[in-house]
């Protein structure tokens, strides 16, 4: 039976983890709720934020906060250059055709970092010290810290964006009906690589403040970004405070049975969970329920 | 429809049976023998994946699970347990087919996004689950002595029988394919495609008729995967991956997704490719994210329609178009 | 009300409530179909008329209600059951298998009358053989009927509007059905178009298909019907013969409002 300090520890992983698949979610549920697309290549946002970073100190020997940033631009220039070149092209088509593209997308980054960075695993320095806390027997890294503020902090200002500001209302607009959308005078287009920028924007930041905990290389984006996916389910297609929730959720989970049960078969509690919420419920804890009409 | 039309397909079937016999005799060595063994794979999981997108309209991107279950069922059942062939590889097309059929039922449920989704879920579990079972599968550094294929005491042990087999069966489930293609059944499956509302008012139990694709498509890589293992006698966790499950689904979108030649020539052109390109070999991965998005975008046809529009043009230059097109036929009265 | 007398009645329904959330889209709505006629179904825009017919083809689930066929329960039964019973309809926006030529949308629709199963089709079969002979038959008929048989290769995208509304019909009448529901048949056609949209439904009727026709063009409705079912925010609000129907003072203010 483990300890309580144990379990402490366990969640606090988790919720680190977590907040990272969090952060993902959000990336899809921005396009989801501007385009009705589910991005493939979100995962791989997340993997560009940690690479970049790391990249841009050993190349360039920029400082650390330098460093977040530029990858950080550097993700979100790329979300933009795919919408205009792969996504545009192809808007309008059936739902199979964008998730191909979407899946082509993901590879050509993926292979990309790996031709130009290798295949190693890499780290990346913490951003103010790694010196666990400790708190109850269990040891918290100011890392992570800075992940879960970093999380919230993005979390409220989307909430802010999609509440309060014209763009932000915009892009809704434009996921419920786009015809009517554009009627009314809002550039659909430009909507749409927005929420490709943001998306990739919040993806890159989950990845560079998490590369610190737990290393980064060219593959990571698969994995994260199906169990992204599995948080935006988790908490609600479209719903953004689901989304950061169900990952949260997700990375506990994930965390205590790799804890209590098997290390081995954590990566598949993430997909059980998906697939048992498809089954039985695919509009989340926090979703509302869709009638379909012909 | 001429005769000719009506019946080409038969007249391209046996124009492949004439390549299959005679192919071995213009290759140099038999290495090239074994690129054509893993072709006859691949074609056999790339129509069978095409009938479930292409014809159906679905889309599963874990097909490469089925593909190793059978592989792993029929292995440890004949090395581990001392199961003879036949019985390992009908167990593990049987198995396949049941867990299909499963998983199917719900999955089939969903649409779009989430169907990919929960198919990719099932197939990175499955992978998963090969590579933690250890004392099963052996874990990640893989499975060996699985018996080479045999049945009643013939044993296939050359390259060279084994190709003719593999080929055999490919052809015989690509007019399987085909017949089931220009049937009823065919039809209410592209109906579904397009309009399950119209399918399902004209009688179609569209629920029943996806799972039955499903576990059809299933079937096929089972039988595939089951041939693989008793082939290369040692299997890995790493071929049965989320990135075999694309190339499969490359295949089917390169070859063109409604055609069944366009299978056969995409999984053929996507085996070949790598080998072709050796020297470039840690470029193939983003050769898949390429054709994949260049196809979407300029050719969402695939092969199959690159091919068509071909003989299109072709045949425009030497056919005139007459004034009037397509009025002459008469009706019935 | 006994089985027997409900068999007399051939297709009618009672009851019928349909709910999305808040909005009551049918309340309590009664149909009586006979045999061998053509049944106009109107209202205005939003009255629950497609709603009807979503219901009876098992599309949307009511509330409430009941829906008979021959004196057999037809309500709560999926689409393709609908079907099989023998009830097939087109639908308000096309439908068609824009992926299939027009011979191949019409052979489609004779799905459920071919009896041969994956033995058949995988091995050939000469009962495989006959059957699609006969449905070959059947569809090509059903094109000629319609005034589609020359363009039965083309692919059905590439019909002009009007052809592909009539695809839909040849496509139905391949199923043979005791009952057709057309969904806005007219919508979208000119007047010509409309006039022999009309002539080729009474030309259905007279073949024995029991008709019943959702529809907004009165011209078209007061022409051809034999009887009319008026449908006002989801409740019937008159039921009778085009005349009758014409001078009712309810449909008459429930179309151009209250004085």
């Amino acid at each position: 039976m483990a300890s309580a300090s144990q379990l402490l520890q366990y969640v606090i992983s988790g919720v680190t983890v977590g907040s990272t698949y969090g952060l993902t979610a959000l990336g899809f549920t921005m396009i989801f709720n501007t385009t009705e697309i589910i991005n493939f290549a979100q995962g791989e946002f997340v993997m560009l934020g940690g690479m970049l970073a790391v990249f841009a100190i050993r190349w360039g020997g920029v400082p650390l906060p330098a460093a977040v940033a530029l990858s950080v631009l550097l993700a979100t220039a790329i979300g933009v250059v795919i919408d205009r070149l792969t996504i545009r092209p192809v808007r309008g088509r059936s739902v199979i055709a964008l998730i191909i593209i979407t899946i082509g997308v993901s590879i050509l980054l993926r292979g990309g970092a790996m031709l130009l960075f290798g295949k190693d695993t890499y780290s990346l320095q913490a951003f103010s010290g790694g010196a666990p806390i400790l708190i109850g027997g269990a040891a918290l890294l100011p890392q992570s810290l800075w992940v879960v503020g970093i999380t919230l902090f993005t979390l409220l200002g989307m909430k802010f964006f999609f509440d309060r500001t014209i763009s932000g209302k915009a892009m809704l607009a434009c996921s419920c009906d786009r015809k009517a959308a554009s009627l009314m005078g809002i550039n659909v287009e430009a909507m749409v690589t927005l929420s490709f920028a943001f998306s990739a924007l919040v993806g890159s930041l989950g990845g560079v403040i998490l590369a610190p905990i737990t290393l980064t290389s060219f593959d990571v984006g698969i994995l994260l970004g199906l169990k992204g996916f599995a948080a935006c389910i988790l908490g609600g297609m479209g719903n953004p405070f689901g989304a950061v929730a169900g990952g949260v959720l997700i990375g506990v989970l994930e965390s205590l049975g790799a804890g209590l049960l098997s290390s081995g078969y954590k990566d598949a509690v993430a997909f059980v969970i998906l697939l048992a919420l498809l089954f039985v419920r695919p509009t989340g804890l926090f979703g509302k329920r869709m009638t379909e009409r012909v | 429809m001429s005769f000719l039309q009506k019946n080409a397909h038969l007249g391209g079937l046996l124009a492949l049976a004439v390549s299959v016999l005679l192919a071995p005799r213009f290759l140099p060595n038999e290495y090239y023998l074994t690129i054509l063994i893993v072709g006859g794979f691949h074609v056999l999981l790339t129509v069978g994946l095409n009938l479930l997108m292409g014809f159906t309209g679905q889309i599963s991107l874990g097909h490469a699970a089925f593909y190793g279950l059978s592989a792993y069922t029929t292995g440890i059942l004949t090395a581990t347990f001392h199961w003879p062939v036949p019985a390992g590889f009908a167990a593990a097309v049987g198995l396949v087919v049941v867990v299909a059929w499963l998983i199917g039922i719900p999955t089939l449920k969903l649409k779009g996004h989430y169907l990919a989704m929960g198919t990719l879920g099932f197939g990175v579990i499955v992978f998963i689950v090969f590579n933690e079972a250890t004392d099963l599968t052996g874990g990640p550094s893989g499975f060996t002595g699985i018996p080479k294929l045999s049945a009643a005491g013939l044993v296939v042990s050359s390259d060279r029988q084994f190709y003719y087999v593999v080929w055999g069966v490919v052809l015989l489930l690509f007019a399987l394919a085909q017949n089931l293609v220009r049937s009823r059944v065919g039809r209410a499956l592209r109906g579904i495609h397009t309009s399950e509302a119209a399918a399902a008012v004209l009688g179609v139990d569209v629920a029943k008729y996806k799972v039955f694709v499903f576990v059809l498509s299933a079937f096929y890589a089972a039988i595939a995967g089951a041939l693989y293992a008793h082939y290369v006698t040692f299997i890995s966790p790493g071929t049965f991956s989320f990135h075999t499950s694309v190339q499969l689904v490359t295949m089917v979108v390169l070859g063109g997704m409604a055609s069944l030649w366009g299978a056969v020539a995409g999984a053929l052109f996507l085996t070949v490719l790598p080998e072709a390109l050796r020297a470039i070999e840690s470029y193939d991965i983003l050769m898949y994210g390429g054709i994949l998005v260049l196809c979407m975008i300029f050719l969402p046809g695939g092969l199959a329609e690159g091919f068509r529009k071909s003989a299109e043009a072709v045949r425009g230059l030497f056919v005139p178009k007459s004034p009037s097109e397509g009025g002459k036929a008469r009706s019935p009265r | 009300m006994t089985s027997s007398a409900r068999k007399e009645m051939f297709f009618h329904g009672e009851g019928i409530t349909l709910r999305f959330g808040g909005i009551t889209a049918l309340h309590d709505v009664a149909f009586t179909v006979r045999r061998r006629g053509l049944q106009a179904i109107i209202g205005p825009n939003g009255a629950g008329k497609t709603s009807l017919f979503n219901v009876i083809t098992g599309f949307y689930r009511m509330e409430d209600g009941e829906i008979f066929l021959e004196g057999k329960r037809i309500s709560g039964l999926p689409p393709h059951a609908v079907a099989r019973a023998g009830i097939v309809r087109t639908f308000q926006n096309l439908e068609i298998f824009s992926n299939m030529t027009v011979l191949e949308n019409a052979l489609t629709g004779g799905h459920m009358l071919g009896k041969y199963g994956p033995l058949d089709f995988f091995l050939r079969t000469p009962r495989f053989f006959r059957e699609e002979r006969q449905m070959r038959d059947r569809a090509g008929a059903a094109l000629d009927f319609v005034g589609l048989f020359a363009q039965r290769d083309l692919p059905a995208g590439h019909l002009p509007f009007g052809s592909q509304r009539l695809l839909e019909i040849a496509r139905a009448l391949c199923a043979e059905p005791g009952i057709l529901l057309l969904d806005e048949p007219a919508a979208g056609l000119n007047i010509k178009e409309s006039a022999a949209l009309g002539e080729l439904i009474r030309r259905i009727v007279d073949r024995g298909v029991t008709v019943v026709m959702v529809e907004h063009d009165m011209d078209l409705v007061m022409r051809v019907s034999d009887r009319v079912l008026v449908l006002n925010y989801g409740e019937v609000i008159a039921s009778g013969t085009p005349a009758e129907v014409q001078r009712d003072a309810a449909v008459i203010a429930a179309y151009l409002g209250e004085e």
